[in-house]
């Protein structure tokens, strides 16, 4: 009998959780730190990488993601040696997919090659805006054109090369963001991610918009019409929406997210990682420690856990759900009834598709684009 | 048991806020009936509401007992009362209990509504009365012109008026001497068949109904086989004494004594405020004369939000009935809403007040309908009905005409705010029969609709006052007017909870008000919701509440899903403290703040 997560693949996703500064709209699990210890944080990775490796032998993993944080402030050979064990413990599809998330500075750009070398075959560049005053409001400490050169660079290093950008932000209005989003598909090689800015709680962001100093951010409606913009721009460009936030060539769509949105089983490594895995029938909810140093010495004495719950049926059913339909191809629906033991409420359905929302072919259940801009009421009105 | 001459009756009354629980602070402090660590700021005010708010609602008895000037030892049972209209009730019932009021004035602020008002009922019960001016710690304090205003005004001697600051201290031995020398001793026999007043009874989880009384004639000791005379209702006493704040038993309580007693008692209803409580066997002849009932003004239905919770409901109700004589309810079903009851209360404080206590010390979440006065409703066939709910207003067809509920409201305000408290009781249908100067403040007497105060008048006057304006009421009667029933459609669905009679000429303008308010307190849909105000079939205001547009998670997070799946959790939860009306999900906080007008 097949499991659930087959249905998505398996994965790995390795956290770096350091940054060269602290961005202050980012709520990730990412921290400034002036001495890191590559060594222990190496030998971490790869006990980290045993013990799961254990866990889930013969296991073909699809791909591999490094996250942050900026692990391109690692060094390469630590990146080396961590595909090299990984390499060592699990069988890997044919054409797996490594992807390693880079901060556009000069720093980073200079160890492309070596990190190609050491088998990562994809970059995610985080640009974030194509103007210095709006970088600089965004606390990011690279210009347009240092993001541009390392941009080159990566280019000429690897095949596949994806960018986010940050918009919906400050005094920013829908015909700024079309021609910013002109210029970025002028540039973009086969994937791009375009984030609204989101104001998070424990950000400086979320501070200062709490106490009514972070002014100029678009209304309600007018960051609706840049992300209708944001359909109709891209779609014109080749580069068409896939998942709620993600672009890309028609092929060229991450599998790792794609992993995740499917719902995949993945293995979570590093400080604050969450992982999913199906062990003995059971699906697990892992995480990790969230505070670097505090895992360091969790793995030193065996585990980087900070626990590990069991998912119900239940809650699969509901996961299952919440990450997939983000997907422009949908979910199917019989994966949710063998979950839940029961099916998606057809009342719900039947609501949402009068309201123009979602639409269903065969098993296949999708949101239109107008629902995918409501999705978590969608979502919600699905779930209840 | 103590000598009647050796003990003091008496409330504290005064306007809200002049200071009444902090002078019982200081009272009970000087006598040293509690310990220095017991000790805190308004002691008396014990429930989470009260310390919240920083008022009294609850009138609260003290014994203390005080070594006089003379060497003797007096016992004074003390009643702090709360200064809100709302709980007016609870004042006039205290002093019928005891024989003088200590009158507290804020010596910075003056005569206010609810003092004249409070002046009148202390005469009415015989009281003497010792006037109190508190506050002369602050700057601002005038107790030469506070004097003047009160012999004006009241028409009491205030040459021998206590000068008091309760915080500090200042004039509290003098005002406990006063206590003992111009306050009158209780009367009673001793030796008379027992007659005690039933003054006040509320419901305690650990001793089931407990009851305040005051020993009129006769001893009331433990094991007595008792009768309450109007219910007819019989118990024998388990347990009798006294409050320090803390109860404390004791053997006996005698003539002019104020206590408590328990008895096993099970039936709300056999303790009725204003009872004669009296020995089975060879029992008093001649009742009290009892109180004037409590009559309810305002009444709203009170749901649960989640209908399993109905029988929960049911018993906090029941028990908070038994607290509060001027509360009632009955049940009630509504087609949206379920079970639930329609409350009765003395005003919308009154309402907030036990709404917030049902919730909190109940755990109930409640929805609580549009606020709503009794009308008369006279049909074309003679018969009249009581209409406490406008969702039952018959057809319009059969009514022959509409009688509402007037009040004589008293305004007292400094010159300068004069023009607005006029304008918003000339807004409010509002018919001006008195308007004099009194110490230096302006008094006006209005006749106004019962139903366009109960809401927030209150708030409004406060507001274009900037809190210098008191008001004070009492209900004068009813009278024909134009009114009608409006409704409130969402997404053309009518909502029985928010329909109210309205005044046909103030129609438009509120609804207009409630769609508008509506279209803030409704959270955005996914589709676009109209809202509309109707009399009959008539649309009189429309406003539509646009559809959501934007809802989405933007950023992924790796493989967090526990993060979305706590977001849609919390997404849930929110959708719970609401209640839905055809699609739409309606807060429950919009029942009442839709009602609350700008003007
Ligand atoms: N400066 C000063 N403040 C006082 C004095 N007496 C009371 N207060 C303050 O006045 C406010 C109201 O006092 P309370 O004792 O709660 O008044 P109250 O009359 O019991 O109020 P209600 O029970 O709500 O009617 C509090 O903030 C007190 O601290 C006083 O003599 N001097
Ligand atoms: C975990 S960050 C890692 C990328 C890399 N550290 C960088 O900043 O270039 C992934 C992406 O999330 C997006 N992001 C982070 N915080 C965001 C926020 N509050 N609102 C919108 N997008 C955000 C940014 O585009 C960022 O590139
Ligand atoms: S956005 Fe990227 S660089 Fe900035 S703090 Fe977050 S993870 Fe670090
Ligand atoms: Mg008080």
């Amino acid at each position: 009998m097949t499991e659930d997560w087959e249905a998505g693949g398996f994965g790995i996703y390795i956290h770096w959780p350091f940054c060269a500064a602290k961005c202050p709209y980012c709520d990730f699990n990412s921290h400034v730190s002036r001495q890191i210890d590559e060594d222990r944080w190496r030998r971490a990775y790869l006990n980290e990488i045993d013990r799961h490796a254990a866990e889930t032998p013969g296991r073909v993993v699809r791909s591999i993601f490094f996250g942050g944080g900026t692990p391109s402030l690692m060094d390469p050979a630590t990146v080396a040696a961590i595909l090299d064990r990984i390499r060592m413990r699990w069988p890997q599809a044919n054409d797996l997919e490594v992807t390693l998330e880079a901060n556009p500075g000069s720093v980073e750009s200079g160890r492309f090659r070596d990190y190609f070398g050491a088998g990562v075959s994809r970059v995610s560049m985080g640009v974030q805006a194509l103007n210095d005053r709006d970088l600089q409001r965004l606390g990011r400490i690279h210009s347009v054109d240092e993001a541009l050169r390392a941009f080159d660079i990566a280019r000429s290093v690897f095949d596949r090369v994806s960018f986010d950008l940050i918009y919906a932000r400050q005094d920013q209005t829908p015909e700024d963001w079309r021609a910013e989003l002109g210029r970025a598909l002028d540039l973009a090689v086969d994937h791009l991610s375009l984030y609204q800015l989101t104001i998070e709680d424990g950000t400086a962001f979320g501070d200062r918009y709490r106490i009514g100093k972070l002014r100029g951010l678009p209304d309600e409606d007018s960051a609706a019409a840049m992300y209708d913009i944001t359909q109709e721009v891209t779609t014109n460009a080749g580069f068409p929406i896939y998942e709620v936030s993600n672009h890309a060539r028609p092929g060229a769509e991450s599998r790792h997210n794609t992993l995740y949105w499917r719902y995949g089983d993945y293995v979570g490594i590093g400080p604050g990682a969450h992982g999913r895995l199906t062990l003995n029938g059971k699906r697990f909810a892992t995480e990790a420690i969230r505070m670097p140093n505090g895992w360091l010495d969790a793995v030193d004495q065996g585990s980087g856990d900070a626990g590990r719950s069991v998912l119900t049926t239940e809650d699969q059913a509901t996961e299952f759900m919440l990450m997939g339909l983000r997907l422009v191809d949908g979910v199917d629906m019989r994966r949710y009834q063998d979950l839940a033991g029961r099916p998606v409420s057809p009342q719900a359905i039947g609501s949402l598709q009068d309201l123009g929302m979602v639409e269903v072919e065969a098993n296949i259940l999708r949101v239109t684009d107008r629902g995918r801009l409501v999705l978590n009421s969608v979502i919600a009105t699905l779930l209840e | 048991m103590t000598d009647l001459a050796h003990i003091r009756n008496f409330s504290i009354v005064a306007h809200i806020d002049h200071g009444k629980s902090t002078l019982a602070d200081r009272l009970i402090q000087s006598t040293n009936t509690v310990s220095e660590r017991e000790m805190k700021e308004q002691l008396l005010d014990a429930m989470d509401i009260e310390r919240e708010r920083g008022i009294t609602i609850k009138a609260n008895t003290v014994r203390i007992e005080y070594i006089a000037q003379d060497g003797d030892t007096y016992v004074l049972n003390l009643i702090d009362t709360p200064g809100h209209v709302d709980f007016a009730y609870e004042v006039s019932r205290s002093m019928r209990a005891v024989e003088g009021s200590l009158l507290v004035v804020d010596s910075t602020q003056g005569v206010e509504a609810q003092t004249l008002a409070n002046v009148y009922q202390a005469i009415d019960a015989d009281h003497e009365i010792v006037p109190v001016l508190n506050k002369i710690d602050l700057p601002a304090s005038e107790p030469e012109r506070v004097k003047e205003q009160i012999e004006d005004v009241i028409g009491i001697d205030a040459s021998e008026a206590m000068l008091v600051s309760a915080k500090s201290g200042i004039g509290i031995a003098e005002t406990l001497e006063a206590i003992i020398k111009r306050l009158p001793a209780p009367k009673g026999d001793r030796n008379a068949p027992l007659k005690a007043m039933l003054v006040d009874s509320w419901y305690d989880p650990y001793l089931g109904v407990v009851v305040l009384v005051r020993i009129m004639d006769g001893v009331l000791k433990k094991g007595d086989q008792i009768k309450m005379m109007q219910t007819d209702a019989k118990y024998q006493v388990d347990r009798i004494g006294v409050f320090r704040p803390a109860m404390q038993n004791v053997t006996e309580l005698g003539p002019g004594e104020i206590g408590f007693l328990t008895a096993q008692i099970k039936q709300v209803r056999d303790t009725k405020v204003g009872d004669t409580i009296t020995t089975e066997k060879k029992g008093c002849e001649k009742p009290l004369p009892g109180f004037k009932p409590s009559i309810p003004v305002v009444f709203c239905g009170l749901f649960p939000v989640d209908s399993a919770e109905f029988e929960d409901l049911r018993d906090a109700i029941e028990k908070l009935a038994l607290n509060d004589a001027s509360f009632s309810y009955e049940m009630e079903t509504s087609a949206a809403l379920g079970f639930g009851f329609r409350c009765g209360f003395l005003g919308l404080l009154h309402l907030e007040v036990i709404r917030d206590r049902i919730e909190r010390e109940y755990d109930i979440e409640l929805i609580t309908t549009a606020p709503s006065v009794i009308y008369h409703v006279y049909m074309r066939d003679g018969s009249k009905i009581d209409l406490h709910n406008p969702a039952d207003m018959p057809d319009m067809t059969h009514v022959d005409h509409i009688e509402e509920p007037r009040i004589k409201a008293t305004i007292m305000v400094p010159d300068e705010y004069l023009g607005d408290v006029l304008k918003l009781c000339q807004d409010r249908r509002g018919i001006q029969m008195d308007l004099t100067y009194v110490g230096g403040r302006a008094m006006a007497v209005y006749d106004l609709p019962l139903n366009e105060v109960v809401f927030d008048f209150y708030d409004r006057l406060k507001s274009v006052t900037k809190g210098y304006a008191s008001f004070d009421y009492q209900l004068e009667g009813y009278r024909e007017d134009n009114l009608v029933k409006m409704q409130i459609l969402v997404n053309d669905e009518p909502v029985d909870a928010l329909s109210m009679m309205v005044h046909r000429d103030r129609a438009e303008m509120r609804g207009r008000a409630m769609c508008e308010k509506l279209k803030d307190l409704i959270p955005r849909h996914m589709f676009k919701i109209p809202i509309q105000a109707a009399i009959g079939g008539k649309v009189i205001a429309r406003e539509t509440l646009a559809a959501l547009r934007k809802d989405v998670t933007a950023k992924c997070y790796g493989g967090d899903a526990t993060r979305k799946r706590k977001l849609l959790d919390k997404q849930k939860a929110g959708k719970k403290k609401m209640r839905q009306f055809g699609k739409v999900d309606i807060p429950q906080e919009a029942f009442i703040s839709a009602l609350k007008m700008d003007n």
